[in-house]
């Protein structure tokens, strides 16, 4: 394999292994940290695509994602949890065993699921689909097992690097005024996150998910 | 020479070079820590003092203590040495290698560590039991994790046998394997949990309820202690001598050349120091782990090893 | 032309309220606004109904007799919403729950929330829509959380992570599509966009498209409020101000269903098979039947009439899945009086829990009395979504199960009993809420009731008969999507 393929492999790899790393962190400021590397490595391997395959557009998209997902994101983030005061541990719905362990069974689902698609592809990237969906589901696992809001977030955020991921594997990145719109989307629903953080913060005192489980049929 | 016997020769020199190096790797590890901690440590040959002190001094056994209790250190020793031999650390091609199977090699780890254990409860104590217990649960968890993560450099050179992963590694031209990096961080896990560094133990605590290992070896002393401690010395190199020869093996000479030998030699020693070192920083960097959350580090660790292996089979058809 | 100002208005008034929206005329230039952009769809309308399918801006816009009308009937029941808001939210303002400040963003990204709607239905970059749909729900968000109480951040948060997800499955779905595309059309933009797709659509990779549908079903289907994706829909439309709960029944769910129907036309002509139809079809009887059996527990009124919306999306997407010419032109003209319907219904809601002080069923009653074209109102609008002839929503039913009869009689049982429990159910809680004794007091602002008798008005026209054009209209949609 040339070297390229190799290093877009070991890009593609260091994404799932971080969005695992992220299933097993319990402190914040190591998720925040963790998702602005992952935002690094997927920048590192739009760089690499780029340059094995000449597609000028793409350099434009890797400098995208280092100015939003590794600059601008996790600054926000930062910010945020500074001025919510918010230090302690983050307790899990199920314990970190489980969740791995759950986790591995999404990788080999999201694996088998793609295996048929990435035969098709005609892209030198193709293997890495199978990655982009496992950290997808990844993403989407953390999402749901974390019970204060900042991690479920940070989750969201996450499952939209993975289907970056999946976007560059399959098809060498969407066009360009595509790539523009989801980009201001996420932009504006980290802005969002944001301001709601601070009225739940406002309304509960807390950004426990429990105190937002009130609502049933009365 | 027949070669046979020129390899017998050679395995006999190797195995010997190993056990006698086997301390200074520990001393050498120790020091590091001490110049990271900004004292001035021991120096490199205490380990050294501490067996010479030990073997002059005559044990001292409780009066239940039975066949099993004074046997154990050798047992230990004995499966050790011959783990040592095993791996192939300086040279692959050795008369032992056909025996030489990785599965065997973590099943002759787990048996040393089986009789130390059962010496552990033998004589009855609180602390022995608890550290027995301990021992176990974390032994129990690091077994199939360092299992997982023989399996990937297994897939890729397609043979268990030790001698024939070097070689095709070694051999084969250079190639990020993002399977066997994975591979190696949750090698990397396991061997500070086997070897009772921190974050699973500290090896230098003086306080009971936090051992595993020390309080397995709490009534032992005079040579029996020596025996021990060297095996556990041995035990670190072993690891170490593992951990190089399946992520970092250029520089291991191939079957039967005689001459590469003292430079492979000094590679190894060259490999063990950087090594040694590099688990000095890792236990300067962390804290202990409360004991139980031991099974989550170590439940990372085997699910690592299980994600190395299925993204060595996604990425590698 | 027209085309710049559908989309330029609702934009243009989004700047202008943002500047204005604290002040006292607020509301009269959102309606302003509202009417000038109705005025513009007319005029597309009217455009494309001369000229045939469109195609703006170097292909980026795409006008056909599908998306015109759903444009047109977003900017109609955009402008009678803000008639309703009016005086609503004048009253909510007197009353204390709202701020000047917080109705500024209310105004603003109302406007918004127009605008990102519309540029769904008229873009013609399937990539685009994905963004334009996020951005919708991005709007809907902030605006659910208005009244800041904790039952409502609860509700937009619910809904911002359910429907995030869901999206995020949309995207995966579009990525796979543009996948299948590339490989026929060649990278670059034109391989998203609908019109392209659609002259190639039986050369596309089947086993691509078929998993692209699945995910984009579940995505936008999320938002559409099919079961099991449905439990951010009863709380945004319980918490939220009533303005938006008529909004996003009458018109979001019918966008998101949009997004659905143009992915399927291409999806069917890849396809050998109808899974798109089954699976349309499977997930619209699973949601009609579901929702219904939920109207008994409600004691919310407004989370009744959501799960009322619901059980007619439901509806529509299993005659869009049923296809064929009568299916889809059922499924259409559901779509179309279930829009009017529901948003009347929400207007007099609206006046009425202001009137008693709560959004309780048991809370309000006998509203004939201190308010007969209220109550009378509730009245006819709960009878027309039930289905009672000769409003429209009884012709379209009566066209969906005829044609369930002819084409999947298995499902026929299935819509009878949903169609059934649902009437029994919301007619004895609607009931109670109409007749009875009263404990209402009269509103500082009259109500603004035109809107509703003039929805009304159109649906029962719509069931007593279809305008010609209209049919022919509905007819060449149902062509185009097969």
């Amino acid at each position: 394999m040339p070297v390229t393929q190799q290093l877009i492999n070991l890009c593609a790899s260091l994404l799932l292994l971080i969005a695992f790393a992220m299933l097993t962190q319990r402190r914040l400021l190591s998720l925040i940290n963790l998702f602005a590397m992952q935002g690094a490595v997927l920048a590192a391997n739009t760089a690499v695509v780029a340059f094995s395959t000449g597609q000028e557009h793409l350099y434009w998209s890797a400098g995208l994602t280092i100015a939003l997902k590794v600059i601008a994101m996790p600054l926000i983030l930062h910010r945020l949890i500074d001025r919510l005061e918010l230090r302690t541990d983050q307790e899990t719905l199920i314990n970190i065993p489980s969740t791995l362990l759950l986790g591995i069974g999404l990788v080999v689902f999201a694996f088998n699921l793609a295996l048929p698609i990435s035969q098709l592809a005609g892209t030198i990237t193709r293997s890495s689909l199978g990655i982009a969906m496992a950290s997808v589901l990844l993403s989407f696992l953390m999402l749901i097992t974390r019970r204060k809001a900042v991690p479920q977030v940070i989750g969201f955020l996450s499952m939209e690097n993975g289907l970056f991921l999946a976007a560059t594997s399959a098809t060498y990145g969407m066009p360009m005024v595509v790539e523009l719109g989801i980009a201001l989307d996420v932009l504006v629903g980290t802005f969002i996150f944001g301001i709601f953080f601070f009225q739940i913060r406002e309304t509960f005192d807390s950004l426990d998910i429990h105190h937002l489980e009130k609502l049933k049929e009365r | 020479m027949s070669p046979l016997l020129q390899d017998s020769l050679q395995q006999a020199l190797e195995t010997v070079f190993m056990i006698l190096l086997a301390p200074l790797v520990l001393g050498w590890v120790n020091q590091c820590r001490a110049w990271l901690q900004n004292r001035r440590g021991p120096g490199l040959l205490q380990p050294y003092r501490v067996l010479r002190k030990l073997f002059n001094k005559e044990p001292v056994l409780a009066h239940r203590a039975s066949l099993l209790f004074r046997r154990a250190p050798y047992i230990q020793l004995g499966c050790i040495v011959l783990a040592a031999s095993i791996v192939p650390s300086i040279a692959t091609g050795a008369p032992l290698s056909p025996a030489a199977d990785v599965i065997a090699l973590v099943g002759l780890l787990a048996l040393a560590r089986v009789f130390l254990a059962l010496a552990a409860m033998d004589v009855g104590t609180a602390f022995g039991s608890m550290g027995a217990r301990r021992e176990m649960l974390i032994a129990g968890l690091a077994e199939p994790a360092l299992l997982m993560v023989f399996f990937t450099p297994a897939l890729i050179s397609g043979s268990t046998a030790f001698g024939v992963i070097v070689d095709r590694l070694a051999l084969a031209e250079f190639q990020i394997y993002p399977g066997l990096a994975f591979a190696a961080v949750a090698f990397l896990m396991v061997l500070l949990a086997e070897n009772a560094r921190i974050p699973i133990d500290n090896p230098s605590t003086h306080l009971e309820l936090t051992m595993i290992h020390e309080a397995m070896i709490l009534e032992y002393s005079g040579r029996h202690l020596a025996v021990i401690e060297w095996a556990h010395a041995l035990k670190l190199t072993v690891y170490l001598c593992i951990g190089i020869a399946l992520f970092v093996p250029w520089g291991i000479a191939p079957a039967g050349h005689w001459s590469v030998m003292p430079l492979a030699t000094l590679i190894l020693v060259g490999k063990l120091f950087a090594g040694g070192a590099a688990i000095a920083v890792l236990e300067t960097l962390s804290a202990k782990l409360r004991i139980f959350r031991a099974p989550e580090f170590l439940g990372t660790a085997f699910l690592l090893a299980v994600l190395a292996m299925l993204i060595h089979f996604l990425l590698g058809t | 032309m027209e085309l710049i100002l559908v989309l330029g208005l609702p934009l243009l008034g989004g700047v202008i309220l943002a500047a204005l929206g604290h002040r006292e005329r607020a509301p009269e230039i959102n309606v302003a606004m509202s009417l000038a952009t109705f005025a513009a769809s007319a005029l597309l309308t009217w455009r494309v109904f001369r000229d045939g399918p469109l195609l703006f801006f170097d292909k980026m816009f795409f006008v056909d007799s599908f998306n015109v009308f759903l444009v047109t009937l977003t900017a109609f029941v955009g402008f009678t919403t803000s008639l309703f808001s009016r005086p609503y939210m004048r009253v909510e303002r007197d009353r204390g729950k709202l701020t000047p400040a917080r109705l500024r963003l209310y105004h603003s990204v109302y406007q918004g929330f127009m605008f990102t709607m519309l540029l769904a239905l008229l873009t013609n970059n399937l990539g685009i829509l994905w963004v334009a749909m996020e951005a919708a729900t991005l709007t809907t968000v902030l605006l659910v959380s208005l009244y800041r109480t904790p039952e409502s951040l609860e509700a937009a948060w619910k809904y911002f992570i359910l429907c995030g997800v869901g999206i995020a499955q949309a995207l995966f779905g579009t990525i796979l599509v543009y996948f299948a595309a590339e490989s026929v059309l060649g990278s670059g933009g034109t391989a998203l966009l609908w019109t392209e797709l659609n002259a190639v659509k039986s050369q596309l990779e089947p086993t691509v498209l078929g998993l692209a549908f699945v995910f984009l079903l579940v995505g936008y289907g999320t938002k559409v409020g099919l079961v099991p994706l449905h439990n951010w829909l009863p709380d945004a439309h319980a918490e939220g101000p009533t303005p938006i709960s008529a909004v996003l029944s009458g018109l979001l769910l019918n966008v998101a269903l949009y997004a659905i129907v143009r992915n399927k036309v291409l999806v069917d002509g890849a396809l050998a098979t109808n899974l798109a139809g089954k699976l349309m079809m499977g997930f619209g009887l699973a949601t009609a039947l579901t929702a219904v059996f939920f109207f008994s527990r409600q004691s919310d009124v407004k989370r009744l009439f959501a799960y009322s919306s619901i059980e007619h999306m439901g509806l529509v997407t299993f005659g869009f899945g049923m296809g064929g010419p009568v299916g889809t032109f059922a499924a259409l003209l559901h779509m179309t009086v279930h829009s009017l319907t529901k948003s009347a219904i929400f207007f007099t809601v609206g006046h009425a829990t202001q009137k008693s002080g709560t959004q309780r069923i048991d809370g309000i009653r006998g509203l004939i009395d201190t308010n007969p074209t209220i109550g009378w109102g509730l009245m006819l609008g709960t009878l027309a979504i039930l289905g009672m002839p000769p409003f429209g929503v009884f012709a379209s039913e009566f066209l969906l199960l005829t044609t369930a009869m002819r084409v999947e009689p298995w499902a026929t049982p299935i819509l009878l009993v949903a169609l059934a429990v649902g009437f029994a159910s919301m007619l004895a809680k609607v009931q109670p809420m109409v007749f009875g004794d009263t404990t209402a007091r009269r509103l500082p602002h009259p109500p603004a009731l035109i809107p509703v008798f003039l929805h009304l008005a159109l649906v029962l026209l719509l069931g007593l008969v279809v305008p010609p054009a209209l049919a022919n209209w509905y007819r060449a949609a149902a062509a185009l999507i097969g």
